[in-house]
């Protein structure tokens, strides 16, 4: 706001060296020579990194293969002359300033042997693909009979969509400033994951994760970009070579290169209706492609595990394996990309079978989880539809390719939203209480403008009964309590299960300080409860005794408590679930095909909603990426060398502030009953079933169905 | 050679290379101002030069020689300029990263506008009163990027702030 908040590449510490890293130009073969000496003799070079010159060491512990393993990756970093895929780092310059070190990188001059590379995914699936293993467990749900339900369904449809690559985009590039001071790293990092970067950077260097300490205090966005990535790895090696604190901000270019996007899909949905419309079967399968190197086939068919009744399911990801740069979690990773196949197909079976979008929908929710068979904690389905579309004015939706404003094609479309509740292990809060009446709440969590602060600033305030100015919340480092990914949508249920518990620690405490002279002596904790700055028994409110008094009393300055949250077992029980309902206007040039979004009002039910001013940005921003992915997200990549073509800010569009209309978000607020704090996670429903009501609401209004993301003018003409 | 610096003097670097916003971030330690792109694709570096928005990645420190530079820090001396005080009350910002892009865009937009320059959306040229409406306002902040999806806040705040009706 005034520019004083210090992100990663901000901090300044003594005798500091910029890097800068050299990329390779191909996708699959080796290093034959590399040219350094332009680039060692350029002015201000302190040191040329290579895989000739480089230390031992390990990969880096790809993401999921360990409790803390955070890497994006595990290829070799410098370690050998290798190419995996085209933007691999294979130099690494440190110099005096950061002009510099651009410049000596910029006189390197490699050499290649170039291999066979597969580069997209027609060439991938010529070579054979595999089922994908998501979330440790292979790929494939098959329930009753789904081939034979198909093939006698009465109203059957089936259809191809596709999606191309998309790019996280932060606008903070990823940068890291880094230090090591008596065999300890120090870092200044931008993540999402404190915990996990600092226990994977000490895998690679052969320390405990005591030895590296992760702060990131600010970070300019992340949605799911922000772990650990080679250029961490490559600037702590060169702070070690050259002994000197160095700061690595990666160029937009740079980013592109070395980390990862969300993967490509072919999504095939084939529906089975009977006469009412009622499903006999649900087929969700397709393709996507993937590096060999990393953890993800991007899980598209989550979507459709919960989201309908039906008789039978056939839930299928086959990876096509390519010579590229590791794919990642993305915003809503699955649903953001699934829900555009399944939420189209279904706009498309309601026409089929002349009932509308919504009602047929409606027909179709489930009463218990259709793959688990769990009972649904929580499930606001309906009123999301009437809500929205209530608000929206659906009544006016006419038959498509009938309304039309001038030169403008107008139509109306909507989608179901959806994205599952999660609490991962690990969560843990400190709270130490002063005797002027203060608390210092400490987690290991991460803010990237989600709100965190603000939000669990209120949570403890609210436990604690204190006003939220005698709160300080403190996170973004590893020194803290908790193991906290800010992924998942799970970042505030972690956080706020820990805070309760922690709080119920901290009463226990502060009962065994009180003693005999409190008049809450001889009250259990399950006896009294935090009121006004203090605790009071809850039958006799009377019975009052400030913290400040208690610790005081005691003759303490300070009172600390850590505590664990307990094991995330509601979901082994409940199938946990936000839902929402988006509706889109959607206006089509006659003349050109241009398309624009002027509207956007969605219904969403995501438990209780403990801020409804940062929870509202919230959802718009994930509304925002889902528009951008409807309308103009494309990381393209040239066949000929797997090289990303539009690695810029300008090829690579985003939605700007013209292309964003006034959003209108509705919340149910209706508190989950066995989630934390009645809360589940409310960061990446947004971006769910926007691309599919953006396309419903194309087709309503120029007839035209386009199944291929983005919705660009050329498909429309 | 000499350039100011939210009033200060502030000799030109000897390296010619070196942009605006590299002289700001990482010589004179001014890192409100923010690098997204380095290449004038996303707005973050948006500084006012005399007044005017310019992209400090795309303007090199040896431009500004002679002239006066004013960052987010030297908005205003002291308290929150309205605006900063508008975006905290709209929600106009996430992570914060384009947010000093996008203030400083924005108070010279607002010149820009009172003296009547036209836009890309701007149906008559010769118009001497132009309205900010909807559409003119959004076209004239589309050059400042934010990924977060902070747009309706961001509009928001730049309303309540210089407009009192009209673009919404």
């Amino acid at each position: 706001m005034r520019g004083a908040a210090t992100f990663a590449a901000e901090f300044a510490p003594e005798n500091m060296a910029y890097a800068a890293v050299v990329f390779a130009t191909i996708a699959r073969g080796r290093v034959t020579a590399l040219d350094i000496a332009a680039a060692t003799g350029a002015p201000g070079v302190v040191l040329v990194l290579t895989h000739e010159n480089a230390p031992r060491l390990k990969p880096m512990p790809l993401f999921m293969t360990a409790g803390k393993a955070g890497g994006g990756d595990d290829l070799p970093i410098l370690q050998d002359a290798e190419v995996h895929y085209n933007g691999q780092p294979i130099a690494l310059v440190l110099a005096e300033t950061l002009e510099q070190a651009e410049h000596a990188a910029s006189l390197i001059e490699a050499t290649y042997e170039i291999d066979e590379a597969v580069t997209t995914l027609e060439a991938g699936k010529a070579r054979g693909t595999r089922t994908g293993i998501a979330f440790g467990q292979p790929a494939h749900v098959e329930i009753g009979k789904p081939e034979d339900e198909l093939a006698t369904a009465a109203h059957r449809f089936e259809a191809t969509y596709t999606t191309p690559r998309h790019n996280h985009n932060a606008i903070e590039p990823h940068a890291v400033t880094l230090y090591w001071q008596d065999g300890e790293l120090y870092m200044h990092d931008a993540v999402q994951a404190v915990n996990h970067v600092a226990w994977s950077v000490g895998s690679v260097f052969g320390l405990g994760e005591d030895k590296v300490h992760v702060t990131s205090p600010y970070v300019g966005g992340g949605f799911g970009s922000k772990v650990l990535w080679s250029h961490q790895i490559l600037a702590a090696v060169a702070a070690r070579e050259a002994g000197r604190p160095v700061r690595l901000s990666l160029s937009r270019e740079g980013v592109y290169r070395t980390v990862g996007g969300r993967a490509q899909t072919e999504q095939r949905v084939a529906l089975g209706a009977d006469a009412q419309g009622r499903l006999q079967a649900l087929q969700h399968t397709g393709t996507v492609i993937m590096s060999a190197h990393n953890a993800l086939p991007e899980p598209f068919i989550l979507s459709a595990q919960s989201s309908y009744a039906t008789k039978s399911m056939l839930l299928d990801i086959q990876v096509a394996t390519l010579d590229m740069l590791a794919n990642t979690f993305m915003r809503a990773p699955g649903e953001a990309v699934g829900s555009f196949g399944l939420e189209s197909a279904m706009d498309e079976l309601a026409e089929r079978l002349g009932i509308d979008p919504i009602e047929l929908r409606i027909r179709n929710e489930p009463e218990k989880d259709p793959m688990k068979g769990l009972p649904f904690s929580s499930r606001q389905v309906v009123w999301c539809w009437r809500t929205a579309a209530e608000r929206f004015g659906w009544d006016k939706r006419q038959a498509p390719g009938l309304r039309r404003e001038g030169e403008w094609l107008v139509g109306l479309g909507c989608a179901m939203a959806g994205y599952p509740y999660q609490r991962m292990p690990g969560g843990a809060a400190g709270i130490t209480l002063t005797a002027d009446g203060r608390a210092q709440v400490s987690v290991a969590a991460h803010e990237m403008g989600m709100g965190t602060s603000t939000v669990h600033t209120q949570v403890a305030a609210d436990r604690l009964a204190l006003p939220m100015d005698a709160i300080e919340f403190r996170y973004g480092d590893n020194a803290l309590p908790g193991v906290v990914l800010a992924g998942g949508s799970q970042q505030t249920a972690s956080v706020g299960s820990a805070i309760i518990v922690a709080t119920r620690e901290l009463v226990k405490e502060l009962l065994q300080l009180a003693g005999n002279a409190s008049p809450l002596a001889g009250l259990s904790a399950d006896e009294v409860g935090t009121t006004h700055g203090g605790l009071a028994s809850l039958a006799d409110p009377q019975r009052y005794e400030s913290y400040a008094s208690i610790l005081s009393r005691a003759g303490r300055f300070e009172l600390s408590v850590v505590g664990q949250a307990p094991m995330p077992g509601e979901g082994m029980h409940w199938s946990m679930h936000s839902h929402g309902a988006i509706f889109v206007e959607a206006r089509v040039n006659a003349v050109t095909g241009e398309v624009r979004v002027p509207r956007l009002t969605g219904a969403y039910d995501c438990g209780r909603i403990l801020n409804p001013k940062t929870a509202t940005s919230q959802l718009r921003g994930g509304i925002i990426m889902g528009l951008g992915a409807a309308l103009m997200e494309e990381t393209q990549v040239d066949p000929r060398n797997g090289r990303i073509m539009n690695a810029s800010l300008s090829e690579y569009h985003l939605p700007v502030h013209l292309d964003v209309p006034d959003i209108e978000v509705i919340f149910s607020d209706i508190p989950d009953p066995v989630s934390p704090m009645g809360a589940r996670g409310i960061g990446e429903i947004g971006i769910t079933g926007v691309s599919a009501a953006v396309a419903n609401a194309v087709y309503n209004a120029t007839g035209k169905r386009v199944r291929d993301l983005p919705i660009t003018l050329d498909k429309l003409l | 050679m000499a350039l100011t610096v939210n009033g200060a003097p502030v000799p030109v670097p000897t390296d010619p290379r070196v942009s605006l916003l590299d002289l700001l971030r990482e010589r004179l330690d001014l890192t409100g101002t923010k690098k997204g792109c380095n290449q004038g694709a996303c707005g973050a570096c948006t500084v006012l030069l005399d007044g005017e928005r310019v992209l400090s990645c795309l303007t090199l420190a040896v431009q500004a020689d002679g002239r006066s530079v004013t960052t987010i820090e030297g908005l205003v001396e002291g308290a929150m300029h309205p605006l900063q005080q508008a975006f905290i009350e709209h929600d106009g910002f996430q992570c914060g990263y384009c947010t000093p892009g996008q203030i400083c865009s924005a108070v010279a937009m607002v010149e820009e506008w009172r003296r009547g320059s036209p836009s890309n959306v701007t149906q008559d040229l010769a118009d001497s009163a132009i309205e900010l409406t909807h559409d003119e306002l959004r076209e004239r902040m589309s050059g400042n990027l934010c990924r977060c999806g902070a747009h309706n806040g961001i509009v928001d705040a730049i309303v309540a702030t210089y407009v009192t009706e009209g673009a919404r």
